[in-house]
């Protein structure tokens, strides 16, 4: 014991070195510290608005309208998941919200499936006029969506497609498309092309090399795509407004006909919001490890 | 495994590029065949035609009994390993070296089986699960290797499979390349612009220039009878001293006359190239290789076999010295000579410009040379053992008048 309390100076000055890098450590954890509550803090600036949503569509209709959502700290009391359960029994809102699940996911899948394909061809498959017919691509970007407002009403009421989900689809699809095909065809066309080489002498046909290949390389682009995508689409007003009828109103139109109907309710309102809120949070969240990921690094040297 | 056969092989690239022309060659079963020459010379377009990457233009390829000309790459059941290695960065080494396999749907077992086994075969066993971004070049060269052993292709083709490696593993997977080559006999066609990689991988050595096969023979034969000047200057290192000269005396006493020398030639040279009959008393080139010159201190032989001049520059390489000096002749400059300088990056019209000094030469002597710089030299010459070309042709001078080297004997 006594020889151990006897050495113990000696190791410590030993020990200095070290003991002076385990301070700097401290300093540098502490710099390090300082970043991390300033970026906290400004995630929490930024969340200030999603959490008041939040707090208010947890609030009667009543609470909401006399006194502003940060008075729940003083009185937590006043949350409820009633509103939530108004919701559920709102016809107009889970049919919207069915119809926005109806639209959304198939025009992403379609519109990364058909502009996958098409950007691959446009990237590696020679054939005649190819360049021209992606400029004509490139040129489709800059046509707004307004101007194919009128003729796609038209077109739609003679094949029936007025007012349907497929419809709606359709249209989001297609001018979707041109960006789509444009982002992933500058990608794939990154692709080394002894890659795609090696994989045809290895035996693959043009759908294998996609599929196994081009696909999977392609990862980061067609989950930025999809993400991008489908926000458009669920966020969308204007085109489910003017292409649907009240069987296939999405949720953006339910929302905004509850205001229009009783003037202020907030309780629908706030938590409708926050519903369709919460998906695309959901999906970014799950697909947002593909932005990182430098898939490519380490393939050719 | 199977034979290759290129007939009057040529390729022109949709821009107007002329790349390959009337290329015939035939790559018996189990050969290794190495294709070399400058760059641009046609020989990755020449490997792609057979790997069918790019479109044949002109004659015929053919696979074992099977003309590949209309055939696609995937069917043509020829493996490549490519310069970059291309190895899938989303698949592990197990799944790099297995994706051909399993694209031809071999059962997975069968494929876990041949992967294990190629593995072994190139010591990646302990890497099978890695990715490729965490392997070095030397490991992503292998598995590119592995991926072309597996399939067990009727050939291989490699296209400079070695050139993004350090040196010292160059040499190493030169070595395993033929190792491997010749444990499993595949017919192999192999690229590569370094003339070491040429010499001692090939069974024969196909020499390209401007899209033109110059020569095809086993490496020694390349090195002891090359058919012209291009294959003379661009095999062997340092190259082959080129002078220009006139073919003086008798049959009896032949001589290479240079502006203010000359060598004296053995009897053995008439007859190993009777055509030299026809050239006396006209302009010849004269070809020396370095390390058939010695300090004539050094070795004893004729008086008449030596060219006199001063030291310009001595590197001692440790095992020889290499002393470079001028010779007051003509410099030759051809077509063929002006293409060898641009492969090594130096101009020959700005030295001849330049030119009192004569031609430059270098030397290989023995390291017990005590030659310094700017001292005198007396080069013994073994001029049974030089090469002459017509300086009209190019060609080198053997047995018939009219020689035709551009075709492959055979
Ligand atoms: N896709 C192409 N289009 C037009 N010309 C091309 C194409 N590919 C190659 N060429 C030209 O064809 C010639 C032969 O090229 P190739 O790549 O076969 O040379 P190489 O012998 O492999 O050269 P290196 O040793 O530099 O790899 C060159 O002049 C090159 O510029
Ligand atoms: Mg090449």
């Amino acid at each position: 014991m006594t020889a151990d309390t006897q050495a113990a100076p000696g190791v410590d000055r030993a020990a200095g070195a070290p003991r002076r890098s385990a301070a700097s450590r401290l300093v540098n954890r502490l710099g390090g510290g300082a970043v991390q509550a300033a970026l906290a803090l400004i995630a929490l600036v930024w969340l200030v608005p999603t959490i008041g949503l939040f707090v208010a569509s947890l609030r009667s209709s009543t609470d909401s309208g006399s006194s502003g959502w940060w008075t729940v700290f003083t009185k937590p009391a006043q949350l409820t998941l009633d509103n939530y359960g108004n919701l559920l029994d709102n016809d107009s809102i889970t049919r919207g919200f069915v119809n926005t699940v109806m639209i959304s996911v198939p025009t992403t899948v379609l519109v990364v499936i058909v502009a996958s394909l098409a950007a691959y061809a446009f990237a590696w498959i020679e054939f005649p006029g190819r360049d021209w017919l992606f400029l004509g691509v490139v040129a489709l970007l800059v046509v707004p969506v307004q101007v194919g407002l009128i003729p796609l009403i038209q077109l739609f009421g003679e094949v029936n497609l007025f007012g349907t989900v497929p419809g709606i689809v359709l249209f989001h699809t297609a001018f979707g498309l041109p960006f789509a095909i444009f982002l992933l065809r500058n990608y794939f066309a990154g692709i080394p092309r002894d890659l795609l080489e090696a994989a045809r002498m290895d035996g693959g046909t043009e759908w294998t090399i996609f599929r196994r290949v081009i696909f999977p390389l392609g990862g980061p682009a067609i989950a930025s795509l999809a993400i991008f995508q489908f926000l458009w689409v669920w966020n969308d007003l204007l085109i489910a407004l003017i292409f649907g009828d009240e069987d296939s109103y999405p949720l953006t139109v339910a929302i905004q006909q509850q205001t229009r109907q009783f003037g202020s309710n907030l309780d629908v309102i706030s938590s409708g919001a926050f519903l369709s809120l919460l998906v695309p949070l959901v999906v970014f969240f799950a697909f947002q490890r593909y932005f990182v990921q430098g898939v490519l690094a380490g393939s050719v040297k | 495994m199977a034979e290759v056969v290129l007939a009057g092989v040529g390729k022109v690239y949709p821009d107007g590029t002329r790349a390959v022309t009337d290329l015939d060659l035939r790559i018996a079963d189990g050969e290794f065949l190495v294709l070399v020459g400058p760059s641009g010379c046609g020989k990755t377009t020449a490997l792609r035609m057979v790997a069918g990457l790019e479109d044949i233009s002109e004659g015929e390829v053919r696979i074992g009994e099977r003309v590949v000309n209309r055939v696609p790459a995937r069917d043509r059941d020829v493996a490549m390993v490519f310069q970059s290695y291309a190895l899938y960065p989303h698949l592990s080494v197990r799944d790099n070296i297995g994706f051909g396999l399993s694209l031809r749907k071999v059962p997975k077992s069968q494929i876990r089986e041949k992967v294990e086994h190629a593995a072994r075969l190139l010591g990646l066993t302990d890497h099978l699960d890695r990715k490729p971004r965490n392997l070095s070049g030397g490991q992503r060269q292998r598995v590119a290797m592995g991926r072309a052993i597996v399939r067990e292709p009727q050939a291989f083709l490699m296209d400079e499979p070695l050139s993004n490696l350090d040196a010292k593993l160059r040499v190493q997977m030169r070595a395993e390349i033929a190792r491997i080559q010749r444990d499993l006999g595949v017919t192999t066609v192999y690229v590569t612009h370094d003339q070491t990689e040429a010499m001692t991988l090939g069974d024969r050595v196909a020499v390209m220039k401007k899209g033109v096969l110059q020569q095809v023979a086993p490496p020694q034969e390349l090195y002891d009878r090359p058919a012209n000047l291009f294959v003379a200057g661009f095999i062997g290192s340092p190259a082959m001293n080129l002078l220009q000269g006139t073919l003086t005396g008798t049959e009896d006493d032949l001589r290479v006359r240079f502006t203010d020398q000359s060598l004296t030639l053995p009897r053995e040279v008439l007859a190993a190239r009777p055509a030299l009959r026809s050239y006396l008393d006209r302009p010849v080139i004269a070809g020396i290789r370095p390390e058939d010159m010695e300090d004539a201190e050094l070795a004893d032989g004729p008086e008449g076999a030596r060219l006199t001049c001063t030291a310009d520059l001595v590197e001692a390489m440790g095992s020889d010295v290499l002393v470079h000096f001028a010779v007051n002749a003509e410099q030759v400059v051809t077509e063929d000579t002006r293409e060898l300088a641009r492969d090594m990056g130096t101009d020959v019209l700005d030295k001849a410009e330049a030119g009192p000094g004569g031609t430059p030469m270098v030397a290989r002597f023995s390291p017990r040379t005590r030659i310094k710089v700017g001292d005198p030299v007396t080069a013994q010459v073994d001029t049974g053992r030089m090469h002459f070309f017509d300086p009209e042709t190019g060609a080198s001078i053997w047995d018939s008048a009219q020689p035709s080297p551009r075709k492959e004997s055979e």
